[in-house]
């Protein structure tokens, strides 16, 4: 996989992950040409475009496209799958997702995404194990959190 | 004071109030961004870790999302990194995922964090480190921290672990030599028990194989394990992946997996894992008749399913077989029909492409009416794929799908017609390409043309003025099988020509200029033909008018009195339009009769049927005359060049056309003779026969002993002093590499030429320099060539025409420039451009060769030894040796391996787990079977100590190993060997 584009359907882009090097500017031109190329796609068309000589496979989620480009030999309907899977792993997350979700909590889709893929390849098949896996890294922030705020609030006081 | 930093800890905005900041000016959406860049800015200067950390966060967003450079956000970053906290841990290494690339400055100093976090034993700041790592890493970084990960890899932490080895794909893409330490390990993890693990090294050596495969035959074996025991549905379509590399390398492989293979088939109910299957079969197994019976039976399901997915990747999948299998389409050629109207463009393209695939001499017609009127239906999009693939496929090799090439004209013809052709490009180079290529079927192209050029609504459509371009061009170079060259400039001349771009009028009014010349020549011959025959022969429009219904007489026969004359010239208005029409008449006339037939003697042949008459030349004359005259002024160069080359010969001929009933015989036959003269000479200029030129042909010609190609052109500048100097430089003016060589071949041509007539130089030079004026500046195609003759130079040739012997030199000039036309015609676009294509594909495609010939040497290097790495192209016929003999190196390499480095004391242990897997790969030699029955320990040792001798100098550590523990090994393979190969 070279990279996941998450593009809300006005075009907005709700979350990116690059696996391969791009610079900003193709990023930015990746992202233009390939929204406009999905967007316009009606509903009961196939999910795959091919696009410069790769292959990009997207599904819709209410208001969402989410896009994975691969290359041109790999498997499409996998791929399917697996922004199947990231899917379900993030409705379970959030309970019943929806784009907001996606767009305040950013960080936590990409540590999701982090858990599900590495270097564009699939890492972990179980819905489970990620949940298991994100729950534990979140209690860890929260300890954190907890003591960060405690400090900041003895400072503020100290401030005043 | 507390100072700004505790202000901003206190009041800064979270992520959510960026964000929720964002969401409402949306309006100025630019402006609060920089807004918020600029507190970034201040609050990631903050020492207090919690407000750095929300900043990064929020540069992060804004990174992602919006595309800031957030290069200034880089270094605290890195200081966030080292905070203790997790969570500031966590948004650091998101950042540098996010916005750092494999050149950052900064990521030196992540190197010792990165350390330090991959050896922390917190499992997820080990996985963050690895996260990050995978995404940023560069070769140093590889270098640097390739020990940690190759101590991951057996991490007892299976989340680790798999993430390491996922990790070890990118090390081993910056840092080929990290293969050798961390190789075995990865080979190891195969074995794992826990699944992850092994999806992971599975796709790990799935990318791997994809990019070179030859390197992993090895540990086919293993693979072959995971294919017949994993019931994991992403492991398998893996395996299937790098199965499917492997195949066409190993032919007896390639018959062991097709068993697994169709058992899956069979089994499976997901859609992904038989696709791969299919792919695998189609693909890598083309070979095995029953496999791919199977796979097709199964694309048809896939085509008849309702989701739009499978049947398009149906239709992919008998896109891949259909050039071993043709019959899977032809069995599906009715389904494949259909989904050209589908309604997914996708669907569509890739049934055009099958459509294109299974053509063949036989049905082509058939499959063009279909696919043209399927274009003329669809929309101008898919509408031109349509025709692009149609041009591409009936040009594939030089035409050969084609045998009716009237046909195929006709149907370039009927394309252009499509509304909403935008092909022009490719119909224009092919209209040429067969004019010059194929000699018969240039009567129909000419005919083709001619339609194309009447149509006056062609010319509205700027996709099609190339297509108009070529048109022109073919009429006027092949204009001895029009039926009615007066037609044709008409329609060349036409008054919406004007809508051309200059360049293509250019073309128009040259190729005007060929229809004149072969006009007026024609209608001298006949003449004089006459003239020879009946002393006083000179036509009469009153006579014309009589003689061009009756075809095949010549004109001349119709005398008629001087008083019919006078009377005529009254009249000719009246005639004019008369004749306009009777011509037509003819010609429509002609229409119904057989083609005119492209004999040796075609001009004559013409001659038969159109008849030139004085009124109809001078018509001609006039018409071009009123076209062309306010084209003398305009501010285009090429066409105002152009249009003074005709009106200049039509000035030199005219006078004496239309003087010569005033004058007396004896001045009128003579006159009458220079301008046929002339008009011999323009006529041989131009009709010499252009053909194509091979891309390579300039290299052939040999340059003669004693010819320097430097010295030439200093002689010419000599020769012709300054006149010369703006086309050299015209020369250089374009590309410039390619340019110089035409230039210097055409120097070099000019100079063979001036050798037989050497004592003409100064004409020649002066004939060169109004040639090498026209000729070389103009870039625009292949008119250029046939361009120079204009009517100044004919000019000169009457001055000096008194003589006999100059007259024959210019003959001789006239004549000469026909081979160079020749060389020059088709060289100047083709060649230039498909050199640069070739140069720019040959560039790209080395580079990421290098690196995986780095890498997949590596790995030879770790399976083979050091010992003769082969080439990849020493590929099959040294199979059956290698892979036998590199399963034994592989044995002997563990060794040293294993004592290298960390693992010293493990060596042993580690061999004798791994031997059943290794001892596979010993037998996978052909050797294996004669052998096989002996299991036994002495059986085996002895053939190692056999391989040693051949392998020679590896012979000092195979014994080591031998010594070492050849006897676990032994014991530990016995009962393995009956499992794999027949």
């Amino acid at each position: 996989i070279h990279f996941v584009l998450l593009i809300s359907r006005q075009g907005k882009v709700r979350l990116t992950k690059w696996y391969s090097p791009y610079s900003q500017k193709e990023r930015a031109k990746v992202i233009r040409e390939l929204s406009g190329l999905i967007l316009t796609r009606g509903p009961k068309l196939c999910n795959f475009v091919e696009w410069r000589g790769l292959k990009v496979v997207y599904k819709r989620y209410a208001s969402l496209y989410f896009c994975m480009c691969i290359n041109q030999g790999d498997n499409e309907l996998e791929v399917l799958e697996i922004i199947h899977h990231f899917v379900e792993i993030l409705d379970r997350y959030f309970g019943s997702v929806c784009e907001l979700d996606l767009i305040f909590n950013f960080h936590k889709a990409y540590y999701i995404l982090d858990e599900l893929l590495i270097a564009g390849e699939l890492q972990e098949s179980s819905k489970k194990t990620v949940a298991r896996l994100i729950a534990a890294q979140d209690s860890l922030v929260e300890a954190a959190k907890e003591q960060a705020s405690s400090i900041s609030n003895m400072i503020a006081q100290a401030a005043k | 004071m507390t100072g700004p930093s505790l202000m901003d800890s206190l009041f800064q905005r979270t992520l959510e109030d960026l964000i929720k900041g964002l969401r409402l000016h949306l309006v100025h959406e630019s402006t609060f961004i920089s807004k918020s860049l600029d507190e970034i800015r201040r609050e990631v200067r903050s020492p207090d870790l919690d407000t750095k950390a929300a900043a990064v966060q929020k540069v992060t967003y804004l990174r992602s999302l919006h595309g800031v450079d957030d290069s200034f956000a880089a270094f605290p970053a890195v200081e966030l990194a080292a905070s203790p906290r997790f969570r500031h841990k966590q948004i650091a290494y998101l950042a540098a995922s996010v916005s750092f690339h494999s050149a950052t400055a900064v990521l030196l100093l992540l190197t010792n964090q990165l350390r330090k976090d991959l050896n922390s034993s917190n499992e997820f700041e080990v996985s963050l480190a690895l996260q990050c790592l995978s995404v940023v890493c560069n070769l140093d970084l590889a270098r640097d921290l390739t020990p940690e990960i190759f101590t991951l890899l057996s991490s007892s932490k299976q989340l680790i672990r798999k993430k390491a080895i996922a990790t070890i794909l990118r090390v081993f893409g910056e840092y080929p030599d990290a293969v050798r330490v961390c190789f075995k390990r990865l080979v190891e993890n195969v074995e794992s028990s826990d699944p992850q693990t092994v999806s992971a090294v599975v796709s790990v050596f799935c990318e791997l194989a994809s990019r070179e495969p030859n390197s992993y035959l090895p540990l086919a074996p293993e693979f072959y394990r995971v294919l017949v025991d994993s019931r994991n549905n992403w492991v398998l379509i893996k395996v299937l992946k790098i199965f499917a590399n492997l195949a066409p390398l190993e032919p007896r492989l390639a018959k062991r997996i097709i068993e697994p293979i169709g058992e899956h088939m069979r089994r499976t109910g997901a859609k992904s894992l038989m696709f791969e299957c299919i792919r695998t079969i189609v693909t890598s197994l083309s070979d095995y008749d029953s496999a791919v019976r199977l796979a097709v039976a199964k694309v048809q399901e896939f085509l008849v399913d309702d989701d739009p997915n499978l049947k398009y990747l149906g239709l992919q999948a008998l896109s891949i077989v259909v050039p071993k299998h043709s019959w899977a389409v032809v069995e599906n050629k009715e389904f494949v029909i259909k989904s050209l109207s589908d309604t997914d463009p996708n669907i569509k393209l890739e049934a055009l492409r099958l459509v294109m695939a299974m053509v063949s001499e036989d049905d082509l017609s058939e499959i063009c009416r279909v696919l043209l009127n399927y274009a003329l239906k669809s929309d101008p999009e898919f509408c031109n794929e349509i025709l692009g693939s149609v041009l591409a496929t009936c040009s594939r090799n030089v035409y050969e799908i084609i045998i009716d090439f009237d046909w195929y004209v006709s149907v370039l013809g009927e394309m252009t017609r499509i509304p909403h052709c935008q092909k022009g490009e490719e119909i224009e180079s092919q209209l040429i390409d067969i004019g010059m290529r194929v000699k018969d079927v240039r009567p129909e192209l000419v005919h083709v043309g001619r339609d194309l050029l009447i149509d006056p609504a062609l010319l509205g459509n700027p996709f099609l003025h190339r297509v108009l371009s070529a048109a022109a061009w073919v009429s006027g170079e092949y204009v001895k099988f029009s039926k009615n060259p007066i037609e044709l400039m008409e329609a060349l001349l036409q008054p919406r020509t004007g809508l051309l771009p200059s360049s293509i009028r250019a073309v128009y009014i040259q190729s005007a200029f060929k229809v004149l010349t072969f006009c007026l020549h024609s209608y001298l011959f006949a003449k004089e033909a006459v003239a020879s025959s009946s002393s006083c022969a000179y036509d009469l429009e009153s006579g014309a008018s009589d003689s061009i219904p009756e075809k095949g007489c010549p004109e001349g026969s119709n005398l008629a009195t001087s008083e019919a004359l006078a009377s005529s010239e009254q009249n000719e208005d009246f005639n004019r339009s008369f004749l306009c029409q009777s011509v037509e008449d003819n010609c429509t006339e002609n229409d119904g009769d057989t083609l005119v037939a492209p004999g040796p003697s075609s001009s004559s042949a013409s001659l038969n049927k159109l008849q030139f008459t004085r009124g109809s030349i001078i018509n001609l004359l006039d018409l071009i005359k009123t076209a062309l005259g306010p084209l003398a002024g305009s501010h285009e160069v090429e066409v105002q060049e152009r249009a003074w080359n005709v009106l200049g010969l039509i000035k030199l001929v005219e006078q004496e056309i239309q003087d010569t009933p005033m004058q007396n015989e004896g001045k009128f036959v003579m006159e009458e003779l220079k301008a046929s003269e002339i008009m011999k000479l323009m006529h041989d200029a131009f009709f010499g026969e252009l053909g194509p030129v091979s891309k390579s042909a300039q290299e052939r010609v040999p340059i003669p002993d004693g010819l320097m190609l430097k010295e030439n052109l200093n002689d010419l500048e000599t020769v012709c002093g300054d006149v010369q100097l703006p086309s050299t430089c015209s020369f250089s003016l374009g590309k410039p590499h390619f340019e110089e060589s035409s230039g210097s071949l055409f120097d070099f041509q000019k100079k063979e030429e001036l050798e037989p007539s050497s004592e003409s130089t100064s004409m020649l030079a002066e004939h060169r320099k109004r040639h090498g004026l026209y000729y070389l500046p103009s870039e625009i195609k292949e008119t250029t060539s046939s361009d120079y003759p204009p009517a100044n130079e004919s000019k000169l040739a009457i001055s000096v025409s008194v003589s006999d012997d100059v007259d024959y030199l210019v003959k001789l000039t006239e004549q000469s420039l026909v081979p160079k036309k020749k060389s020059n015609q088709t060289k100047p676009r083709p060649i230039v451009v498909k050199l640069d294509e070739r140069d720019g594909v040959r560039i790209a495609a080395n580079k990421p060769e290098s690196k995986n010939d780095l890498i997949s040497g590596a790995v030879r290097e770790v399976l083979l030894g050091n010992e003769g790495i082969p080439t990849s192209s020493q590929g099959k016929h040294f199979d059956k040796l290698s892979s036998k003999t590199r399963g034994k190196e592989k044995i002997a390499i563990v060794q040293p391996l294993g004592s290298t480095g960390l693992l010293a004391n493990a060596g042993n242990s580690e061999l004798a787990n791994s031997s059943p897997r290794r001892s596979k790969h010993v037998s996978h030699g052909k050797e294996k079977k004669p052998r096989s029955p002996r299991n036994n320990a002495e059986g085996c040792e002895e053939r190692s100590y056999r391989d040693k001798k051949k392998g020679d100098h590896r012979h000092v550590k195979n014994k080591a190993r031998q010594s070492a523990d050849g006897g676990v090994n032994v014991v530990a393979q016995t009962p393995v060997i009956p499992d794999f190969l027949l």
